[in-house]
């Protein structure tokens, strides 16, 4: 499928491969990136190219999340494919892994197979399946591997569940390794993490709500990385929130083991304080943590320790979140959010806009082997247009996924995307 | 006499009161068991089979784990070299009653047999019950440890077949890690010269194995690459199901020796399995019944290298 050729002119081109910035154009054809830089202006292009004056916009490669809940199969009143890649496009999202945690589970050859065929069928954007990296998400028996890579698995995760037992989680990573397939590890102490719903600590205990330590998470961790070390797996701790794990993961890739890692971009633009009154769309796990922590996470970002950002995305209807806040589900919706929530970081100088786009864009690529995420001649041409300055304030009712559970309703916000464009054709345009 | 004698006086034709294991063999006293073996073939391939070797000698076959195939070839064996044999499977035995394993020893001791036989699923519980009797003992199999006779007699098969062992390339495939037959080929393989892979998922992979000299590989396309030999390892049910491989589709998809894989080794690679196969698990029925497959003959070998066994410790024996 080839889309007529496409330019982007008079941008602000953002490469995070390269970490740089530069004023120019860029060239897309075939589907691919054809050019990139200054000699890309309107006055030089032929007429059958579509040309687009970007007035200054930030051009640069399109998201990449690693972890998204698409609904399909089993969920369908929560979020389908079509839904999902709409928010996703609208969020300047190109690539999203979907979370095997579905209904049934992504533990069978045959549903990589479905979700591939409805993924081609209705979404707008990319969609790689993550599959179960034990059969049923169970943590018991290791799922077929190799077979489910073989249908176009790219990654291994029990989804937000961690696999308890060491001795399975051991020989699933030694077994991965053999297929130097990707395993992607929520980790979490279930009996540390108890009856708690949110952060362990004064802010908890003011609501009267039962807290979840921090250790619920660094124990799990610190057990995973010591097996990464035994077996040699590829490894990516999927969510990490605290600064008890960025301890453990900064001695682990000093160490030189095959660690990557991701937080989740609620944890770096809110904190528990932000549950306020009892706010259950601000119900998450691992739970919003401390200020202090969430400092410590963009910091982590901006050094690289930490390697990606995900949405996290998890669309849950208002009914199961219209309840007292320990009854209400975990998850908040996140990919059309993702990037206008990420700017706050850098308009508030925290984390340059290269280093932001490097952990939403470069590294997920990097991590799951794909040759985006870099603006570059010869890239795919996935790419994103946006005025990191243009202020909003998120309608929830706007929102394109089937359910409005986001912690950012009503929130103002400042980015949002005006362009997307997967494999060289344009699957979002502002209206 | 030459001088070379003289100072050092010939060895004696297998030293060894007991076959434990291949650990411990000297390349001669293998070739010597394969050469007297030779001669059990021709034995098993006339009418009359009987020789008068251990005639008067009792052979008691101790049998803690089920084994059809092992134990019918170690009575055969027995028999037709004139001993009395005897079978003890565990479901009969007095070890059922909870009797510890030196005692069960010294219990069979006490009536005098010639030749034990054992198998047992624990490593080293040959070794123990050795230490405890006064006749030889012959293992039949110790848990993941060694299991001597199949690996003289796959020897045996593959040097009828081939002519020699030294310098071919065998590829040992499948759950090492569980295997007593794989570590008994890897220990005489080498030892007779041979080029020696193991493959096989790293969930079935005993840590440092490549320490005893052998190359390790997880890709079994790869590890049959340019082989002479393919030796297909048996795959327990209970380890079929998601403990160390996912299913039995996926395991013959990626450990299974199919056809099409099989093209990869030599073109007149020869294909072995210790037994009991199961078929489309880690062999495919064409390649396990096919004009490269030497399963039938290696149960004719089985028999004639227990003979060589069971004759080459006589020797030793009292009064023998």
């Amino acid at each position: 499928m080839s889309h007529p050729p496409l330019a982007f002119v008079n941008a602000r081109l953002v490469d995070p491969a390269a970490l740089t910035e530069m004023r120019g154009g860029v060239l897309v054809s075939d589907g691919l990136i054809a050019g990139v830089g200054e000699a890309v202006r309107a006055d030089v292009l032929p007429e059958s190219v579509r040309v687009i004056d970007c007035g200054g916009d930030v051009v640069a490669p399109g998201l990449i999340d690693l972890s998204a809940f698409v609904g399909e199969p089993g969920a369908e009143h929560r979020e389908t494919i079509a839904t999902a890649t709409a928010a996703a496009a609208a969020g300047g999202v190109t690539t999203i892994v979907a979370n095997p945690a579905t209904n049934p589970p992504i533990d069978d050859p045959a549903v990589v197979d479905f979700l591939l065929r409805r993924a081609r069928d209705t979404g707008r954007v990319r969609v790689l399946p993550a599959a179960a990296l034990t059969k049923g998400l169970a943590g018991k028996e290791i799922a077929e591997i190799g077979l489910l890579q073989a249908a176009g698995a790219v990654a291994f995760t029990d989804g937000s569940r961690s696999v308890e037992s060491a001795q399975v989680f051991r020989r699933a990573m030694t077994y991965a390794r053999d297929f130097d397939a990707l395993v992607m590890h929520a980790t979490e102490d279930r009996d540390l993490v108890g009856e708690g719903v949110m952060n362990e600590g004064e802010f908890a205990s003011r609501l009267g709500l039962a807290g979840i330590p921090r250790e619920a998470e660094a124990i799990m961790l610190d057990r995973d990385l010591r097996l990464v070390e035994l077996t040699r797996a590829r490894y990516h701790a999927a969510l990490v929130t605290t600064t008890l794990s960025l301890e453990r993961l900064s001695n682990a890739k000093e160490r030189g083991l095959n660690v990557t890692a991701a937080t989740s971009i609620n944890h770096i633009t809110l904190n528990e304080s932000d549950i306020g009154d009892y706010r259950t769309f601000l119900k998450l796990a691992p739970p919003l943590r401390h200020e202090e922590e969430r400092v410590a996470l963009v910091e982590a970002l901006a050094s690289g320790l930490i390697d990606a950002i995900v949405s996290d995305h998890n669309p849950q209807d208002v009914e199961t979140k219209r309840l007292p806040f320990a009854e209400a589900e975990y998850g908040a919706v996140g990919l059309e959010t993702m990037l206008s929530a990420g700017l706050r970081l850098v308009h508030s100088a925290d984390l340059p806009l290269p280093k932001l786009l490097r952990a939403m864009s470069t590294r997920p690529a990097e991590i799951l082997g794909l040759p985006q995420g870099r603006l570059v001649r010869g890239a795919p041409a996935d790419l994103i247009r946006f005025d990191p300055d243009e202020p909003f304030v998120l309608d929830p009712a706007s929102l394109r996924s089937r359910c409005k559970n986001t912690p950012f309703d009503a929130a103002r916000l400042q980015g949002r995307v005006k362009h997307t464009i997967v494999a060289g054709a344009v699957v979002h345009e502002e209206a | 006499m030459p001088l070379a004698a003289a100072i050092s006086p010939p060895r004696p034709f297998f030293p060894h009161r007991h076959l434990l294991g291949i650990e411990g063999l000297s390349p001669q006293d293998i070739v010597a068991l394969l050469d007297l073996a030779e001669e059990a073939v021709e034995v098993s391939r006339q009418i009359e089979k009987k020789r008068t070797t251990l005639r008067g000698r009792t052979q008691i076959n101790l049998f803690f784990e089920a084994s059809t195939r092992t134990q019918s070839s170690f009575e055969l064996a027995g028999k037709r070299l004139g001993a009395d044999v005897m079978n003890m499977s565990v479901a009969t035995s007095s070890v059922k009653k909870g009797e510890t394993l030196i005692d069960t020893a010294v219990t069979l001791n006490a009536m005098r047999p010639d030749i034990i036989v054992v198998r047992h699923a624990q490593a080293g519980a040959v070794h123990l019950l050795a230490r405890k009797v006064d006749c030889a003992v012959v293992n039949a199999g110790d848990g993941a440890h060694e299991h001597p006779t199949q690996a003289l007699l796959d020897a045996l098969t593959i040097r009828r077949n081939k002519g020699r062992i030294e310098g071919l390339t065998v590829a040992i495939c499948g759950d090492i890690m569980h295997s007593r037959v794989a570590r008994s080929n890897i220990l005489l393989l080498l030892a007779l010269g041979a080029r020696v892979r193991v493959a096989g998922p790293s969930t079935l992979m005993p840590a440092g194995i490549e320490r005893l000299g052998v190359e390790v590989f997880h890709d079994l396309r790869r590890a049959l690459t340019d082989a002479d030999i393919v030796m297909m390892l048996r795959l327990q049910r209970e380890r079929m199901n998601g403990g160390f491989v996912p299913s039995t589709k996926e395991y013959f998809r990626f450990h299974g020796l199919d056809e099409e894989k099989l093209a990869l080794a030599k073109p007149d690679a020869l294909v072995m399995h210790p037994g009991p196969m199961n078929r489309g698990v880690e062999i495919d029925s064409i390649v396990a019944d096919g004009a490269q497959s030497l399963i039938r003959e290696q149960v004719e070998m089985g028999v004639a290298v227990r003979m060589a066994v069971l004759e080459a410790l006589a020797q030793h024996l009292p009064n023998g």
